[in-house]
């Protein structure tokens, strides 16, 4: 008996300009393993599944397959060698047909004139009903990932790379998707499953290696922890205790959310579904969550770039605003700090007094009879720029010149000089340099002592448990009550997060050790 | 040994302005090589085609008349570019604003009154604004590419202009030629320069110049314009209406070229016929182009391409070449201003291996 | 009475059309790719004096439409290499093109104007050929039509059935797919943009050698732009644009022999028909978002970016 590793990676590592992607990292797959690879975003994953796909070199390390020392040079290596995946992000096109879109994926050996029946093949072997003829328009998201599914098997591989397959499937197909996984399994194909969905990695998979910032934390056998171990092995026990202080928040709503169902405008978005929660006055809630559950979509439909089907999903003070377009609520006291600096939030070729104008046409009292009060907007501008530190030289200089760190101050800035009554922020400080991070965080508290509220969304936990004073988690769409801060552990957050409690009883979150 | 492009970190802006020069320059180059392998001495071309026909009084105000649709039609397609709205069709929009214009003049060639002037200018806008908001209607109701249907268009307005010239329009005294009663004086531009055919027409332009970059600069409609074409993302997150401001471009660009034919045919040419405009419409993409989308550099560049059809008339006569060399240059003009903008956003790299290590 | 009119009538028109089938399939397939391209009537008319002059210098029929094809072929390198390789907008190119293309080809042909050639030879089989009425309508005409009909043939079968055709029409359906899966979309798109010049340039070569062996300023009048417009017509299809040619082509015929029949629609409202069947054929298609998707190319006149 075979007991080659099919797969061993050692001492893995990359750089990028300022942090290390991969640290040292060790892996070993055996045939017919399905092998987890758990993390949040930003622990390394993708970039070591790049290596092995031959999509990226590595600083240092190697790479032995089946016994040999190897260099993957290319994807086209990688399939030859055996190694086939099945990205997040499809490569289809939607106006050709299955057995087209199969075509182009493969070789032109591989694909002659006996691809249809191939293609039957497979599908019925392997539980992946696909029908050639059809255009893939017309497909659901699951039958198209069986496309790409399809394409890797006719390959023969001998090691399937699967990256979160499941972030947008429906529960039967996800169901679907693990018995043709399984039966891979035992017909010695080996598996490298990337998620960080605990309880599917602890039905599905055989072990896992669970990576945190960069490094390996362990490899163990899911079958024998209990989600709750894995979570905290995903997010670390380091997690500093917020140094707050005691404050009492009078329940006094500012925006209530109300049976809010939003359906993504983004290919490969996530829908909301039934969303309910309350901010209150002088308030921070923060929401958690990995990226791609749903925060892009919940931030226009706050914003008002996605109206609410009813418009009193959406109420500020007892306003229903679902229906309200963005000035709108801007007018009423919003403000929204989009997750993209530039494109979203300001425009990288315009001035930083011009971005000024950007989110305050309406509120401020900058149009004349339409025309711009420029002098005004100006002084608006650099009194932003002097109290929220922002460095640059001159007003004039355009919104990509300025750092990371500078222009979010300066768009944090320009919506907290407006006054709002609430605020939403989606990654307040990602990429931005600890000073400035600290400055915003601190001007987000400074605002509740006047009675704004506040809505974070946030990947990054430290952060929302430093300033938070409730916490919700948001998963596939749906956002777990929020609790507050000091009440929950990391423990149980990386659950929610890894979408282990079921939201229905949400009741138990207190049960739950 | 490889050349590749690389993107700036930021775009160049000194290159906004270096590359129409750039362009002019390098047209400059060509066309006297060119004209050097016809056997024509490329210094006398370029002196017949540039510079003899504005030495003389008489030549700049014909200069200026050319650059008058011209400027026109080119700021109002500026406007449209920036907000990433393709109306090609200015052409077609020209003609119906002639129709209108002309066609009022027509029916009251008998009036004299001060008012007739300034209704056939007005209704020449609401002629082009007309033909214009067809293809605004369907790209905003049915998300139909308006290259397209203002393309069509054209093409119908001109068939429109030839069915009414050779019929209802057709001058009855005139011996059946497909022209209208030539346009009494009420119906006719003042000129500007006794002797020439320069009408107020180019103050008008002018005019509308200065008050389309007014309006760009310091109006929202105009900041609201430039955001959507920068960075469409930005102005859904300001919420600016994109469905309004193709209306506004559209029916903007379609009214200053329904004027530029309304005044065509109240000035230099005094008369509705088959032919109203040599490809003004289209020439004016290039202005807009060679403009940088800038109403102020509009103007000098609309002045500029109306001196390449003097140039090409000029060449004719003097120099025995035929006509067409106009939209050579023309057209080799847009070229070298398109490959040189490369410039503003990307620069060239000399590198000796190729790069392995790719970012994904 | 009526039928000694089809014959005269259909002979006519194919002459009329044939032009319009070159371009158009040629600019299928190009915009099949994902390019839309603005320069086909600059493409057809340098074809007709690249085809003439060589015409009338060599009296060799097949050079001349050999150098139809080249002439075509070589503006439509300029705006491959413009827009693939320098980034620069598709239409602001490809109107350039036209433009240079009118002005460049009258240059060149201010020798040739007045000068004739002796008319490609037609296809003459003993028996059929002569054969009055059908037998001169079908087997009586020049080369070039019936390599037009070829050609709509060829690209069928070239865009359903083979390989190559379906990787053209992914590169156009989505790049960055394409690019991923690891086609080269830059090289694809040149090698369409080639072909539809040389199409386009037979097509422009048609008409100074066939239908009038003669060359004059323009002479193509616009033809291009109504093969840009019967791309879409034909929904992306070679056979509806053969078709679609043909009874477009065939409105100018249609208006003559109408008003000889008796009605009474002025020439021009006929003739802007065409125009305004495309317009509501874009807007029928623009709005079934099914049927859209089935034949325009969803990446049409967007360029394509390598990140990195």
């Amino acid at each position: 008996m075979l007991t080659i590793p099919r797969l061993q990676l050692c001492g893995v590592t990359k750089r990028y300009p300022g942090v290390i992607a991969n640290n040292n990292v060790n892996l070993k797959i055996m045939p017919g393993e399905i092998h987890a690879l758990l993390g949040e975003n930003g622990a390394g994953k993708s970039t070591l599944v790049k290596y092995i796909y031959g999509i990226q070199k590595a600083d240092s390390g190697s790479l032995v397959w089946c016994g040999k020392n190897t260099k993957v040079t290319n994807p086209k290596m990688a399939r030859k060698m055996g190694i086939g995946m099945v990205f997040q992000h499809f490569s289809l096109f939607d106006a050709l047909r299955v057995k087209e879109n199969i075509a182009l994926g493969i070789s032109s050996k591989l694909a002659n004139f006996d691809l249809e029946n191939k293609i039957i093949n497979i599908s019925k072997r392997y539980g992946l009903p696909l029908d050639p003829d059809r255009y893939v328009y017309t497909l659901s998201v699951g039958e198209r990932q069986r496309i790409e599914v399809v394409r890797c098997l006719l390959q023969n591989p001998s090691m399937l790379i699967m990256d979160e397959p499941t972030s947008v499937l429906t529960p039967q197909e996800v169901e679907l998707l693990f018995r043709t996984l399984r039966q891979l399994s035992t017909e010695g194909v080996s598996i490298l499953y990337i998620s960080h969905k605990l309880q599917e990695i602890k039905d599905l998979c055989h072990t896992a290696t669970i990576m945190r910032m960069g490094e390996v934390v362990t490899t163990c056998k899911p079958d024998q922890e209990t989600p709750q171990s894995m979570a905290e092995m995903m997010m670390g026990k380091n997690l500093i205790a917020p140094k707050r202080f005691e404050k009492t928040i009078k329940k006094h709503p500012a925006l209530v959310i109300n049976d809010l169902n939003v359906k993504s405008d983004q290919s490969y978005g996530t829908d909301l579904k039934d969303i309910n929660f309350t901010v209150n006055r002088g308030e921070i809630l923060g929401v958690a969550g990995i990226a791609g559950n749903g925060q892009k979509e919940l931030m226009a439909a706050l914003s008002g770039e996605i109206l609410a089907e009813s418009s009193i999903s959406i109420k500020v003070e007892n306003i229903p605003i679902g229906a309200f377009y963005p000035n709108q609520r801007r007018d009423i006291g919003m403000a929204f700090v989009p997750e993209e600096r530039l494109g979203h939030a300001a425009v990288p070729m315009m001035s930083l007094w011009e971005n000024a104008f950007l989110s305050s046409t309406s509120k401020m009292n900058f149009l004349n009879n339409g025309f711009i009060r420029v002098e005004s907007v100006k002084a608006y501008t650099r009194e932003i720029i002097k109290k929220f530190g922002v460095k640059t030289p001159n007003i004039q200089n355009i919104a990509s010149s300025l750092s990371g760190g500078n222009l979010q101050k300066y768009i944090f800035g320009r919506e907290i000089l407006q006054n709002p009554r609430i605020i939403v922020a989606i990654q307040p400080t990602w990429g931005v340099d600890a000073g400035s991070a600290a400055a915003i965080r601190q001007s987000l508290i400074d605002l509740t002592a006047k009675g704004c509220a506040v809505l974070i969304i946030s990947q990054d936990l430290e952060e929302l448990m430093e300033i938070s004073d409730r916490l919700s988690v948001i998963f596939e769409g749906q956002l777990s009550p929020a609790v507050k801060t000091e009440s929950i552990t990391a423990k149980q957050l990386g659950m929610l997060m890894g979408g282990v409690t079921v939201f229905s009883e949400m009741g138990a979150i207190e049960n739950v050790c | 040994m490889f050349v590749r492009l690389e993107a700036r970190p930021t775009a160049s802006k000194a290159m906004v302005y270096q590359s129409p020069l750039i362009a002019i320059f390098l047209t400059l180059i060509i066309s006297m090589v060119m004209f050097w392998l016809m056997d024509t001495d490329p210094f006398l071309a370029v002196n017949a085609f540039f510079i003899e026909p504005v030495s003389t009084i008489d030549g700049v105000a014909e200069l200026l008349v050319k650059a008058t649709p011209l400027i026109l039609i080119a700021l109002g397609l500026s406007l449209g570019f920036k907000a990433n709205v393709w109306n090609i069709g200015a052409e077609g929009q020209l003609t119906l604003g002639a129709i209108f214009g002309g066609g009022l003049a027509l029916s009251f060639f008998d009036v004299d009154t001060p008012l007739l002037l300034p209704a056939m200018l007005f209704l020449g806008i609401l002629g082009g604004m007309f033909w214009a908001a067809i293809p605004a209607f369907l790209k905003i109701r049915y998300n139909t590419n308006e290259i397209l249907t203002s393309l069509m268009l054209t093409y119908v307005g001109l068939l429109l202009l030839s069915y009414l010239i050779h019929g209802p329009l057709r001058d009855p005294d005139g011996f059946n030629f497909p022209e209208s009663r030539l346009f009494h004086d009420s119906a006719l531009l003042p000129i500007i320069i006794e002797g020439s055919r320069l009408h107020i027409g180019f103050l008008l332009a002018l005019f509308i110049a200065v008050l389309t970059w007014m309006f760009t600069i310091k109006h929202i409609i105009g900041f609201q314009i430039r955001v959507i074409g920068l960075a469409p993302a930005a102005a859904s997150f300001a919420g600016f209406k994109q469905k309004k401001l193709i209306w506004i471009t559209l029916l903007f660009s379609g009214g200053t070229a329904g004027l530029a034919g309304a005044l065509e045919v109240a000035g230099p040419i005094g008369q509705i016929v088959p032919v109203i405009s040599p490809g003004y419409g289209f020439t004016a993409i290039i202005v807009a182009f060679l403009g940088r989308l800038h109403p102020l550099g509009v103007v000098l560049a609309g002045i500029l391409m109306a001196l390449t059809y003097l140039g090409g008339d000029a060449a004719q006569i003097t120099m025995n070449l035929p006509n067409a060399v106009t939209g050579v240059f023309q057209g080799m003009l847009l070229f070298f201003l398109l490959a040189s903008d490369v410039l503003i956003r990307y620069r060239f790299k000399i590198g000796l291996t190729k790069k392995e290590d790719s970012l994904g | 009475m009526i039928i000694d009119l089809i014959i005269p009538a259909f002979l006519t028109i194919i002459t009329a059309s044939t032009a319009l089938v070159f371009v158009a399939i040629g600019e299928i397939v190009v915009e099949k790719s994902g390019v839309l391209n603005l320069g086909v009537e600059g493409m057809m008319v340098v074809g007709a004096i690249g085809g003439f002059a060589i015409a009338v210098i060599t009296d060799d029929p097949t050079l001349a439409i050999l150098a139809g094809a080249l002439s075509g072929m070589t503006l439509a390198l300029i705006f491959g290499l413009l827009t693939l390789y320098l980034y620069s907008n598709q239409v602001a190119t490809g109107l350039a093109l036209t433009l240079f293309g009118i002005g460049f080809s009258a240059l060149l042909g201010h020798k040739f104007v007045g000068l004739t050639f002796s008319g490609l030879p037609k296809l003459n089989i003993p028996g059929l050929s002569n054969m009055p009425g059908i037998g001169q309508l079908i087997f009586g005409q020049d080369i070039l039509v019936y390599l037009s009909i070829l050609s709509a043939i060829t690209v069928t079968w070239f865009l359903d059935r083979t390989r190559w055709g379906m990787i053209v029409r992914a590169v156009g359906e989505n790049h960055d797919s394409a690019h991923s899966i690891g086609f080269s979309v830059t090289s694809i798109r040149l090698s369409c943009i080639l072909f539809g010049g040389a199409m386009a340039g037979l097509g422009g070569a048609y008409l100074s050698l066939a239908y009038t062996p003669m060359w004059v300023e323009n002479m193509t009048a616009g033809r291009g732009w109504i093969a840009l417009a019967l791309v879409v017509f034909a929904s992306w299809r070679p056979w509806r644009a053969f078709f679609g040619a043909y009874l477009f082509g065939g409105i100018t015929i249609i208006q003559l022999y109408a008003q000889g029949l008796g009605v009474d629609v002025p020439s021009q409202i006929l003739s802007m028909l065409p125009y305004l069947a495309t317009i509501i054929v874009l807007v029928v298609m623009s709005r079934e978002d099914s049927r859209l998707r089935l034949n325009a190319p969803a990446c049409l006149g967007k360029n394509f970016h390598t990140s990195g």
